[in-house]
């Protein structure tokens, strides 16, 4: 086995849309107790990816300014989201807004459906992916363990799929993992993220033992005690996993083997009652 | 002649002729906000060529946090 390869720092990187990204870790950026905060978790966790968002600008206060520039200033690269929008004809706005502010056809898509679970209205979803992709985007779609709804997102032109392992910010880790497992086997060559419902680096390593190709969370982290800490622990979460699914994971079984040999075990065959 | 127009959902009376002037007004930085006009993205080079009318809607948003 040649060592260097499984080493995670030089180990084959994850391609999204052609690009390597470093890390198997993409970070959103909100909720965090300070920007300073924020900052050093995404430092910790060695995210590959940031995401970001675009609102309202507030009266003159062109406070989007400086968040861009800590943005920046980190050196990662920004995946803007349309959290938020309803309707294909908002995300697609949006989008559009985003890929202008942060100059990268990169969006992560998210039409929402139902404003109690914040699942994706896949319809719309596919709707909204099929107009992004023809306007050059690079579509990256927050989407269910639905594998029809995942058929018409790659037939739209998403390379990139990123269904749920739970409702945005529930922390319920994966919540299907019968259906994930189906998904992952499914699409053996398409890049598949979790994104959202991971509430602890457990659940982050099982999603990547699964054979996932990377995580995306954020409130797991930024509402952490020490979201900075929790960072780091996602981060050695996520390179296990991926390191164990590479390594190859023994077979569940039923009934219990003796790992010890049982050839030469003394006192066998004497009366131990 | 002021205008009546909604910025980001809140009625505004303007005297801008255009998306571009009502960003200047507003005094966002041309390059730090993005817009849309009535549910439609208006580019930044478009902005100047896009008169204003009475109620139109316009969004003008700037970089934030996301997850």
């Amino acid at each position: 086995m040649n060592t260097a390869l499984s080493h995670p720092l030089t180990r084959p990187a994850l391609a999204l849309y052609g690009v390597n990204v470093p890390s198997r870790l993409l970070l959103g950026t909100a909720l965090y107790p300070s920007p300073k905060v924020m900052a050093d978790a995404v430092k910790a966790a060695a995210a590959g990816v940031v995401t970001v968002s675009v609102r309202r600008e507030t009266a003159r206060a062109n406070s989007g300014a400086g968040f861009f520039e800590l943005i920046r200033g980190l050196n990662v690269r920004v995946m803007p989201n349309t959290a938020g929008c309803r309707t294909p004809r908002e995300a697609i706005a949006t989008a559009h807004m985003a890929r202008e502010l942060f100059g990268t056809d990169w969006v992560k898509l998210e039409v929402i459906g139902n404003d109690d679970t914040l699942q994706p209205d896949l319809f719309g979803l596919v709707e909204a992916a099929r107009a992004l992709v023809a306007d050059g985007f690079k579509v990256f779609p927050y989407t269910t363990e639905d594998l029809i709804a995942a058929e018409r997102l790659r037939q739209a032109g998403c390379e990139v799929l990123m269904p749920w392992a739970a409702p945005i910010g529930t922390g319920r880790g994966l919540a299907n993992p019968y259906a994930l497992r189906s998904l992952r086997t499914y699409f053996p060559d398409t890049p598949l993220i979790i994104d959202a419902g991971i509430g602890a680096p457990s659940h982050a390593a099982a999603a990547m033992e699964m054979g996932f190709d990377a995580v995306l969370l954020n409130t797991a982290v930024a509402r952490a005690a020490d979201p900075v800490r929790m960072a780091a622990a996602f981060r050695a979460a996520i390179e296990a996993g991926r390191s164990a699914f590479e390594a190859g994971l023994m077979e569940m079984r039923d009934t219990a083997t003796p790992s010890t040999p049982v050839a030469g075990t003394p006192f066998f065959g004497l009366d131990r009652s | 002649m002021e205008l009546k127009v909604f910025v980001n959902g809140e009625p505004t009376l303007t005297s801008a002729a255009t998306l571009a002037e009502l960003v200047a007004q507003f005094g966002f930085a041309e390059a730090g906000v993005a817009t849309a006009l009535n549910g439609d993205f208006v580019p930044r080079t478009a902005r100047q060529a896009r008169r204003l009318v009475g109620d139109d809607q316009v969004e003008i948003v700037s970089p934030r946090q996301g997850g």
